[in-house]
């Protein structure tokens, strides 16, 4: 009999496939609690992307499951699992210049039936997430004209409008600046305090230092250790994930940094 | 309408998107009642007025001649005008909503090349205006129909897919109206084909405009209450599955709005250019590119446009030109100018 996951999110035994021919990963198991920050590493191409996006049924699985509080998403409607699982995708590209307030207000649209409208109390919670961003007084400007740490954040904020208690987002801090980069760990970190679970994918294992408590690796189609990042990023791991050599060094401040030394022969 | 712009002035209050939106309710409206006084039978304000209170209050007294050009004459042209512009215009903006790309026209998924190929075969063979009404009308939403089966078997981009089959049915049936025109007899029918399918509403009656009301003002209706999820659509589909959208059911709706609109106003009109992708635009410099003020818009000006170059094309020359070369003429160097005004920046 199947037993029901009691976490906030469970992948149980996830293969998926493109083609039908070739799995692009395959037995694939992860449990992420509240206020976990889970972070994916792994190289380029080996499916981080894929795998997120079967958590909010952008993909479906070709085996196994994704079950948010119990439930199976494979039961559940695409606006209902918006209601759970907010997602800032990886390299938005924008067609219009919608203002920043219109951008936040989509966030809305899955606690609104299909012929209804934002109304008064939509506006009020997506000006109050501008709020929380400090990004109120730009409302009214078109979301193309700013910065791209300044648009990240208008993700951000949409997002809360969408008021999710799971959030994804696919390498959040890859097209960022330095400051932006730390900036935005520290939303990560805040949000997870105030409640939320969050699953990201990056490309720095120093990232996952930063604002994880749980980080998994993924090569060759599968989690090649998973656990807390003390434990899972050492240079072992990252040899055989990278194919460098790296040097993980205690920089004080309660903080762990990874370097690159050099390629492996 | 008047909710959205009460939702504006709650917001922010702004006098210049106030008179702004007072200017594209009032402006279709002025135009329509100036447009009963134009045309080669002049007609005086107070005459125009008198004949259509005439229809309430039966006792008036108006002369025989200025009732048919008002009720039979110039209300079914103008009426026409009116449906046929915001039928395209609010067609191509929700299709560029859609598509997410400014540069889409209603016509992308071939539904104009559809309806063009079902009025010449229809002119050859029966050459009873309402059955070329119809068979356009058919054809349109045939072709259309098989642009939507092909391209949602294109797995990989369901966008990318319908918009390159649409331009291979649309080449098709391109092919197919040559071939029409071709074997028609060239002393009588080729020259209906031919200036039906350079577009005019000159010879419109009521009811030919009655029956195409019924499918244009069904789809505004639905796209309109639609019309803020088109917001959504257009940042993309994985974006808009992600915010709790089925991408596949709405754009699946918006085109059967979008095809009954469009190819009903073709049943009527012929082929008219340059509207659904020109009037979009404007509006989108006017009132911005939220959908929730665009569509409005979009309807007014579009309405706006069309009764404008209508009443243009009866009066510029002593024969009427067809009104699908006057809005290529006047439509395309005024987005030339806007474009170069603008840098494109509204895009």
């Amino acid at each position: 009999m199947e037993v029901k996951p009691l976490n906030v999110l469970e992948i149980r035994n996830a293969v998926f496939s493109y083609d039908d021919v070739e799995n692009i990963f395959e037995g694939i198991n992860l449990t992420v609690d509240k206020g976990d920050v889970v972070c994916i590493l792994g190289p380029n191409g080996c499916g981080k992307t894929t795998l997120i996006k079967c958590l909010n049924k952008l993909h479906e699985l070709k085996e196994g499951a994704v079950y948010i509080n119990g439930r199976n998403i494979k039961d559940i409607n695409q606006r209902e699992i918006a209601r759970n699982i907010g997602y800032i995708p990886q390299g938005h590209i924008p067609t219009f210049a919608f203002s920043v307030l219109d951008v936040v207000l989509m966030g809305r649209s899955p606690h609104l039936d299909f012929f209804e409208t934002v109304g008064e109390e939509d506006y009020k919670i997506s000006e109050n997430a501008l709020k929380k961003f400090g990004l109120y007084e730009m409302k009214d400007k078109p979301y193309t004209s700013l910065s791209g740490g300044e648009q990240q954040l208008v993700f951000f904020a949409r997002v809360i409008a969408q008021e999710p208690h799971i959030l994804i987002l696919d390498e959040p801090t890859s097209h960022l600046d330095f400051g932006n980069q730390l900036k935005t760990l520290d939303i990560i970190k805040k949000l997870a305090q105030d409640g939320l679970s969050v699953v990201m994918t990056s490309h720095f294992p120093d990232h996952a230092f930063i604002s994880s408590n749980k980080v998994a690796i993924m090569k060759d189609r599968g989690f090649m250790d998973m656990g807390k990042p003390e434990e899972v990023i050492t240079g072992g791991n990252m040899e055989k994930a990278y194919g460098i050599k790296v040097e993980i060094v205690d920089i004080g401040y309660n903080r762990k940094v990874c370097v690159p030394i050099k390629t492996a022969e | 309408m008047i909710e959205s712009i009460k939702g504006k002035l709650s917001i922010d209050g702004s006098t210049r998107r106030w008179s702004v939106n007072t200017i594209l309710i009032l402006l279709p409206i002025f135009i329509f009642f100036l447009s009963f006084l134009i045309g080669r039978y002049p007609l005086t304000p107070v005459e125009v007025v008198m004949t259509i209170l005439a229809k309430v209050f039966p006792s008036l007294q108006v002369s025989a001649t200025a009732t048919t050009i008002v009720w039979d004459i110039r209300l079914p042209r103008i009426v026409a005008a009116i449906l046929v512009g915001a039928a395209l215009s609010v067609a191509g903006a929700a299709f560029q909503g859609t598509f997410k790309n400014p540069l889409v026209s209603p016509d992308i998924l071939g539904v104009s090349a559809g309806s063009g190929f079902g009025a010449a075969i229809a002119i050859i063979l029966i050459g009873i205006p309402l059955v070329t009404q119809a068979s356009a009308f058919v054809w349109g939403l045939v072709a259309v129909t098989l642009t939507y089966i092909i391209g949602r078997s294109i797995k990989s981009s369901q966008i990318l897919g319908m918009v390159l089959s649409g331009m291979a049915i649309g080449s098709l049936f391109g092919a197919l109206v040559s071939l029409c025109k071709y074997m028609a007899d060239p002393y009588e029918k080729l020259p209906q084909i031919v200036y039906w399918l350079m577009g005019s509403i000159s010879a419109v009656d009521n009811n030919e405009v009655f029956i195409a009301s019924i499918p244009i003002i069904l789809g505004i209706t639905i796209l309109f209450i639609l019309r803020w999820r088109l917001n959504i659509l257009a940042m993309g589909d994985e974006e808009a599955q992600s915010l709790g959208l089925e991408t596949g059911k709405l754009r699946f709706i918006i085109i059967c709005c979008c095809t009954l609109i469009t190819a009903a106003a073709v049943s009527i009109s012929g082929i008219i250019g340059w509207v659904g992708l020109v009037i979009p635009h404007i509006s989108r410099i006017l009132v911005g590119p939220d959908h929730k003020n665009l569509l409005p818009a979009t309807i007014c000006l579009g309405a706006a446009f069309l009764l404008l170059v209508d009443n243009i094309s009866r009066t510029i020359l002593i024969t009427e030109v067809p009104i699908g070369i006057l809005t290529a003429l006047i439509g395309a160097p005024f987005f030339l100018y806007l474009l170069r005004k603008g840098h494109g920046r509204w895009v």
